[in-house]
């Protein structure tokens, strides 16, 4: 008599329709748990848009700001430097001179490919100063020429001293260096002509 | 099983009617506040701003943050709430210097972050409305909630300028914006909560089916013969 | 599948372990509403471990620092706020469940042979979790975190001779601050929940050892049937796996509905004026530990200082805890369970446990004549319980019990 009031498909029903509650149960807790570890409103703030003044930024000059806890580099490339960033003889050696290829998510969409900078002002670069191999802050070598770094192939740009990684003035990578992409832009705008907010798209025109 | 039900609920009797802290012999007035009513936090937020913020600061929030429980636009907060010169991911602090703080009210005037959890809204809401002339104190105010208080009546020209019942509102206003601010996390838990309990209530079933499912055996000795 | 498993059980007594601790792990069958604790404390001390452990992801052992910290937590980090009051309710739900599961051993002689490791065990986790609960309050370095941290600690300072020393050096400093909130943040978060999950364990291997004690309180080992299974034993997996299941999902609803709704319970979970931060000028105008202290505290203040000593009131109050230990060689009646017991008995029994609960409500109370005399009368009902048990629980006829579990 007993045996009969007993369903095992409703039981193996049961089962698996508590489990899977449960299951969900359990991943909306988790949640909570994960979400803690993302930035925090404080870390938020503190990561918060910088702006720059650059009226007394001089050709040659490179400034360092600290943005999200990382350097990034100002820097005014001379009417020289921009010509040499455009030479074939450059071009030949990085590894994705336009942007296209590795590099195509190290910048935003409004900088040039040549430059990689803000059109109209691309004398002024504004580049993450992190090396996109294993993060170190590579060094800045604007001299052309400079015997360590190849002599005449170096176009002068950005070495980095933990694995020897190249970049030119526009912090494109050059080609058979450890590092694989180009350093990243950050979203930046000007807010007048001699003030750079970092850390903000440029609004659209 | 009776027993145990009266004792369970005569023990919540005892836990809700009386709040152990409130030992205050002040009579307070209830503050009706709704952390729901946007306009009336809205309204807070620029009476705190207008009259309060001058010296209170209410550290532990940020602009934003009011901003986005508010529905208020950044850069309406930016224009009519903040001081020049801050972010709006910053905390909301005060210019005024500590030691000339210390000089003229005779302390520095305590953060109000938390006041409405370690006072309660009806001790805001309440002493707000209780100043009262007295020449012998130095800004010629007292207030009967805290006796000697060293505030100004800093809302004087609301009194004045509005009906008794729009003053209350006023001040109901402003310990609502207070209530929020002590925790902005309270907007959230209230709405969340019926839906955790909705699940939990739907997995209680669940389970409680299964449970009884799988206890026939049990009850019909089926797991094995008893005996 | 079965391979698998062979090859672990080859290195390690894996489905032995199983089977002793769930599958073949026979459990009387007539558990009532009083054996839901158990579970729900192993629930409790793996939420409260993993909201803990979250917390001092964001937490700051500072005095400079604690109080923001916490702040910083239930504002600036997601779901901070969520996670914090888990941790704060948990402590008392904590405190809620044990005292119900230590009921259950009082209604029902859980606490007798062979039981009396089990006891012991208990009783060292539940004085390790009231040193827990103390520690983790201090954390937020609020005002009631400050100043019952220094009136609870200044209580070592009455032990005679060496006390003003052992003060200083529990402090870690001439007052409660800095040293003292890092010592306490480290026992808090590493030492004593280390110890109690050790303790839980061996808890657990006693109880599996001797088997379950159950509301008749009966052995059901001295009834087995030929295949040398207890006659009234259910498999702990699956009948009580579920049916705890069903508890702890009922003890969440509960739970989270005061997370939500009430997470500090009208001050009784969290204080208002732990809401300001700690100030060694200004004392609250009430000091009152959180509820699940309070009986102690009561008999401390309600124990009269000898020769300007406050000692006797702490050796009252450690003594209240300690006579909890002795509870097996106390109790001489032939029977466990309430249920067989004399009725004298049920009347002593419901006099400690209402002299607990009135010692508990006074602890929340200012001091007034009436309630340092009602404090006196429940302490000593409280302990009269302990020192005339070897009498009164001879006393009066038990009923019978039966061979078999009832119900």
């Amino acid at each position: 008599m007993s045996e009969q009031t007993i369903d095992l498909k409703k039981r193996r029903f049961l089962t698996k329709a508590t489990s899977v509650v449960g299951a969900v149960g359990v991943g909306f807790a988790a949640w909570p748990f994960l979400s803690t570890w993302k930035p925090s409103a404080k870390a938020k703030a503190a990561g918060a848009p910088i702006d720059v003044d650059i009226s007394k930024l001089e050709a040659g000059q490179l400034v360092r700001v600290l943005w999200r806890k990382k350097p990034v580099w100002i820097f005014k490339r001379d009417e020289k430097a921009l010509e040499s960033l455009d030479s074939e003889d450059l071009i030949k050696n990085l590894d994705d001179p336009d942007g296209t290829g590795n590099s195509k998510n190290q910048q935003p969409n409004y900088v040039t490919s040549n430059f990689r900078a803000i059109k109209n002002k691309e004398s002024v670069a504004v580049i993450v100063g992190v090396c996109t191999h294993l993060g170190c802050s590579p060094t800045y070598r604007p001299e052309p020429g400079a015997a360590d770094l190849g002599g005449d192939s170096w176009k002068g740009g950005f070495y980095c001293p933990c694995h020897g990684s190249k970049f030119d003035l526009a912090g494109r990578v050059y080609a058979g260096v450890p590092a694989p992409t180009n350093l990243v832009i950050p979203p930046y705008q000007y807010v007048t002509d001699s003030l750079i907010r970092i850390g903000v798209d440029q609004q659209k025109t | 099983m009776r027993i145990k039900l009266k004792l369970i609920v005569g023990l919540s009797v005892l836990l809700f009617s009386v709040n152990i802290f409130a030992a205050s012999k002040v009579h307070l007035d209830h503050a009706n506040t709704d952390i729901f009513d946007e306009a009336s936090l809205q309204n807070g937020a620029k009476l705190f701003m207008n009259y309060c913020s001058g010296c209170h600061e209410i550290s532990l929030m940020r602009y934003n943050r009011i901003a986005k429980d508010l529905n208020l636009t950044e850069e309406h907060v930016a224009k009519n709430l903040m001081f020049a010169g801050n972010k709006v991911g910053e905390a909301i602090t005060t210019a005024m210097p500590e030691d000339g703080a210390a000089k003229w009210f005779g302390g520095v005037p305590p953060d109000l972050s938390l006041v409405s959890r370690s006072k309660g809204t009806d001790w805001i809401y309440t002493y707000l409305r209780s100043f009262y002339d007295d020449e012998e104190r130095i800004f010629g105010v007292n207030n009967t909630v805290l006796v000697n208080a060293s505030m100004p009546d800093v809302l004087w020209s609301l009194r004045e300028s509005q009906s008794e019942e729009e003053f209350d509102q006023s001040v109901l206003d402003i310990t609502n914006f207070l209530d929020y601010v002590g925790e902005p996390a309270k907007l959230i838990r209230l709405k969340l909560g019926k839906w955790v309990l909705l699940f939990l209530g739907i997995l209680f079933i669940l389970t409680y089916m299964l449970k009884k499912e799988y206890w026939k055996d049990v009850k019909y000795g089926i797991w094995r013969p008893r005996d | 599948m079965n391979n698998k498993q062979s090859w672990i059980d080859q290195r390690f007594p894996l489905s032995k372990v199983i089977n002793e601790h769930l599958a073949e792990y026979y459990t009387p069958r007539n558990f009532n509403f009083w054996y839901f604790f158990g579970g729900l404390a192993v629930v409790m001390l793996i939420m409260q471990l993993v909201t803990g452990i979250f917390l001092t992801m964001h937490y700051k052992p500072d005095a400079e620092y604690a109080f923001a910290s916490v702040e910083y937590i239930m504002r600036d980090v997601e779901w901070g706020w969520f996670i914090r009051y888990m941790h704060s309710t948990g402590a008392s739900a904590f405190f809620v469940i044990i005292y119900l599961h230590m009921m259950r051993a009082l209604l029902y002689g859980s606490y007798k042979g062979p039981r009396e490791l089990i006891w012991i065990l208990g009783m060292v986790l539940y004085i390790l979790l009231l040193a827990e609960a103390f520690m983790g309050y201090v954390l937020p370095w609020g005002q009631m975190s400050f100043w019952g941290a220094q009136v609870i600690i200044s209580l070592f300072g009455s032990v005679p001779i060496v006390g003003p020393d052992l003060l200083v050096w529990i402090l870690g400093d001439y007052a409660v601050g800095d040293a003292t909130l890092n010592r306490f943040f480290s026992l808090h978060v590493v030492v004593i929940p280390l110890i109690l999950v050790v303790l839980v364990f061996l808890h657990i291997v006693a109880l599996h050892h001797v088997g379950s004690n159950n509301p008749d309180g009966i052995e059901i080992k001295k009834n087995k049937d030929a295949d040398g299974i207890p006659k009234d034993g259910i498999p702990f997996h699956p009948y009580f796996t579920i049916k705890d299941s069903v508890v702890v999902v009922g003890f969440l609803w509960i739970f989270c509905a005061v997370v939500f709704y009430a997470p500090a319970l009208n001050g009784y979970f969290l204080e208002a004026p732990n809401f300001i931060e700690a100030n060694p000028l200004k004392t609250p105008e009430h000091i009152a530990p959180l509820w699940y202290l309070t009986p102690y505290y009561s008999v401390l203040r309600a124990i009269p200082p000898l020769f300007g000593s406050q000692f006797p009131g702490v050796l009252g109050m450690f003594a209240a805890l300690g006579v909890f230990f002795l509870l097996p060689w106390l109790d001489r009646s032939p029977v466990k369970s309430i249920r067989y017991r004399s009725p004298i008995y049920k009347w002593i029994l419901g006099t400690f446990v209402i002299s607990f609960i009135m010692l508990g409500w006074l602890g929340v109370q200012p001091v007034t004549p009436l309630y340092v005399l009602l404090a006196r009368i429940f302490t000593t009902l409280y302990f009269s319980f302990f020192i005339l048990m070897p009498w009164f629980s001879t006393l009066g006829k038990t009923k019978e019990v039966p061979e078999r579990v009832t119900g």
